[in-house]
């Protein structure tokens, strides 16, 4: 039996997933982007300076990751340094929004997939919070809060306005959680609301506009510095900052952690699906210097699953990264005449062709790394960094751990975490990192400061003749680089290989299948019509195919729609 | 009625206007794709073309979903001006408002879809959603990559840019053209 969902993001962007399902389980599976993502043709012939303005108008949930990446790039073709205010501005900026992204992917975008709403309506509110008061001393655990959110939920039910709710799959099958944690996971889905608020205004005020940041320029970032004026990046800012920063690590470590961790062992029958492709591609992130050869947060490949035998990412100018990167177009709707190519020759010729099974069936090219597969996002960082001993990384996952084991009243081992709930821990783990990381660089602009270095910018200068240059950036969903080639000043071709693109991506020159695709098979399926469980594989990678075209349609039309022959 | 927004009577029923930002006026799409920006470049249009009073703050939201609520939250009125497949020839405008948007959002809340509408019922669930939302929006013609209108889409800028004034006249915000002193 085929089944075909479509769209099967939360967010922007147009995914289908087909499966062949046969006695209840996916034997096979396609992953299908349905939305021609050309952006890069916009910027051919540009000044190479303006070019993160564009690309940040690319997707628009990811703004600020675009701009970022875009300057990297440039900066690399140039061989530009960044002075190191601006690096520590920057990965706050990058910080805030990854500990933002975060929060919203487990909490708005993935929690309904396991938490159901309508059954929280039968929980002991007083039992509840008992349960929740068990596991973390979180102080918005109060039995007041969980009465007051379930009859604030039970209004909305009465009313009709189930909003948000309306159209999950409550009461299906898979659902398998007790009424009282689900009443827990709407709480804290209410409480993370006010929370990723919080994380936005970090990047607002550093930006100094949202959604679009207006503070960046190729060679560093366009902050005054002076702790004195009002107009500038003050003291008062900076400790507002500070403010927001450790209000988050409050919710990270206390609510988000402890959540993941419970949820997880309460359906730990999910750490045996949804592993698929087990090479894994992280990149280093958070540079600590001038060149981008240190890092806060390191990155790598890993083939295979094995983690003792991964390979570090070490720098902006790292070879082994940059030559590694390809992308095929044999089962996508684009002219593929030659091979996979690297990006810095990519092609984005369209040719539709109409679903193929086997031939093409994506407007998604295939990356490859040293034609490979690798799957990315916070789990293949989250292994990259516990393999090469990141310390804080390990800290928080073992806590992960510790915490679903105790739950779950069985140990939990690693490799649980090659899985459709590893992802999920593995966000969490990584988010609590990320805000660890965020404290730290606040800690490092501070003192840059006090040592009275305010200064945020390099020229850059551009040569005459042909240059080329990649940036890379750890972004919420993953590995997502740009490349550029500069021809006397101006973008003579410009590609962004986004995370989605590697994990989403469609069968590859080898007819491999795509991360997506493999987690897949094997994937318990107890409804055809009400594929619950394939949403929360693929929901495990925080899908977005970064195209951001959305326009209202007040033409009634269904959702979802799932069609089952 | 607030002193502070040009001293309109008004008579509208609504409450008073005077703290600054109490009406968003939220374009939104994307400019990379010629019309589907038309909601951005129509703000842009509006506020070249009329004094924009304190009580009324014009907001680029490109195509920001989760970004926008700190950014909506609060607010008395909403105004979003966006590309919308109503069918007419392009340029044509369709005001959205009340009961017509109470099944239109019924339709397009789901979690299956972030955007706009989501961020709408996130507020109402934080209670802090706005008292009135009103979409105004264009038929588009032409949303190819480009950064571009499409020339009738271009044409209607200043129409647009006046329905965007009238609906804030409609909420006791009289409105001033710019350069007519």
């Amino acid at each position: 039996m085929r089944i075909t969902v479509d769209p099967i993001t939360r967010i922007e962007g147009h995914l289908r997933v087909d499966c062949e399902v046969d006695g209840g389980k996916v034997v096979d599976s396609w992953s299908s982007g349905q939305m021609w993502r050309g952006i890069e043709v916009i910027l051919q012939g540009r000044d190479p300076r303006d070019a993160w303005v564009f690309t940040q108008r690319i997707c628009g949930v990811c703004t600020t990751v675009h701009a970022i990446v875009s300057v990297r790039a440039v900066e690399n073709a140039l061989g530009l340094e960044v002075p190191l205010n601006a690096q520590y501005i920057r990965n706050m900026i990058i910080a805030a929004h990854g500990v933002h992204d975060h929060i919203v992917h487990f909490y708005q975008l993935s929690a309904l997939d396991w938490v159901d709403i309508v059954s929280a309506l039968q929980a002991d509110p007083k039992a509840a919070a008992n349960l929740a008061q068990s596991l973390s001393n979180w102080p918005m655990n109060s039995v007041q809060e969980f009465t007051r959110v379930q009859e604030k939920l039970k209004g909305f039910v009465a009313s009709g306005q189930l909003g948000v709710f309306g159209s999950g799959y409550w009461g299906h099958p898979a659902m398998k959680l007790p009424p009282e944690v689900n009443l827990l996971g709407v709480v804290h889905y209410l409480q993370a609301l006010d929370y990723q608020r919080r994380a936005n205004q970090i990047v607002g005020i550093l930006g100094s506009k949202t959604p679009h940041i207006q503070n960046l320029a190729v060679g560093g970032v366009s902050n005054p510095i002076n702790p004195e004026s009002q107009s500038t990046l003050t003291l008062e800012r900076l400790y507002k900052i500070k403010a927001l920063i450790d209000q988050l690590g409050d919710f990270v470590n206390q609510v988000y952690a402890v959540d993941v961790a419970a949820v997880g062992a309460l359906y730990a029958e999910w750490t045996k699906y949804g592993s698929g492709v087990l090479n894994y591609l992280s990149v280093p992130d958070m540079p600590l210097d001038t060149k981008g050869t240190q890092f806060a947060l390191p990155g790598g490949y890993i083939k295979n699953g094995d983690l003792a035998g991964m390979k570090a990412i070490t720098s902006y100018q790292d070879q082994y990264f940059e030559k590694g990167v390809k992308e095929s177009s044999k089962h996508s709707w684009y002219q593929s005449t030659s091979g996979a190519l690297h990006p810095y020759k990519g092609e984005t010729k369209p040719e539709y062709t109409g679903f193929q099974d086997t031939g093409k069936y994506s407007w998604v090219k295939a990356p490859t790394f040293y034609d490979d597969r690798a799957q990315v996002g916070p789990l293949a960082n989250v292994l990259a960094m516990y393999a090469l001993g990141h310390e804080p990384t390990k800290r928080h996952l073992t806590r992960v751990i510790e915490i679903a084991s105790k739950v779950a009243g069985a140990p939990i081992p690693l490799a649980a975490l090659h899985s459709t709930i590893g992802r999920h821990a593995a966000r969490a783990v990584r988010c609590a990192v990320l805000v660890e990381t965020l404290d730290q660089q606040w800690n490092l602009l501070m003192q840059n400061i006090a040592k009275g270095d305010f200064d945020t910018y390099n020229r850059p200068r551009f040569p005459r003749g042909e240059i080329q240059g990649f940036g890379y950036h750890e972004a919420p969903r993953g590995v997502l680089s740009h490349w550029t080639v500069i021809r006397d000043g101006k973008i003579a071709n410009y590609q962004a290989v986004v995370p989605s693109t590697w994990n989403a991506g469609p069968r590859d020159e080898k007819d491999a299948l795509g991360p997506y695709e493999a987690s897949l098979l094997g994937n318990p399926v107890a409804d055809p019509q009400k594929p619950l469980e394939v949403l929360r594989t693929i929901h495990s990678f925080d899908p977005c195919l970064a195209c951001a075209i959305h326009m209202h349609d007040p033409v009634n039309r269904e959702i979802v729609r799932v069609k089952a022959v | 009625m607030g002193a502070d927004i040009g001293g309109g009577g008004g008579g509208s029923g609504q409450g008073p206007l005077s703290p600054p930002g109490s009406v968003l006026v939220l374009g939104v799409g994307n400019i990379l794709l010629a019309d589907e920006g038309v909601g951005v470049r129509a703000v842009e249009a509006f506020r070249c073309r009329y004094v924009v009073p304190a009580a009324v703050e014009i907001l680029d939201g490109g195509t920001a979903g989760m970004g926008l609520i700190d950014l909506i939250a609060g607010r008395k009125h909403l105004i979003i001006v966006d590309a919308v497949n109503a069918g007419g020839a392009p340029g044509s405008i369709v005001r959205l408002a009340g009961a017509d948007i109470v099944p239109f959002l019924r339709q397009r809340l789901s979690p299956h879809q972030l955007g706009l509408l989501d961020v709408l019922a996130y507020l109402q669930l934080m209670e802090t959603a706005p008292e009135s939302v009103t979409i105004i929006g264009i038929t588009p013609d032409d949303m190819s990559l480009s950064l571009d209108l499409s020339p009738p889409l271009q044409a209607a800028l200043a129409g647009i840019a006046d329905r965007i004034a009238d609906e804030l006249t409609g909420l006791g915000v009289p409105l001033v053209r710019a350069g007519a002193a």
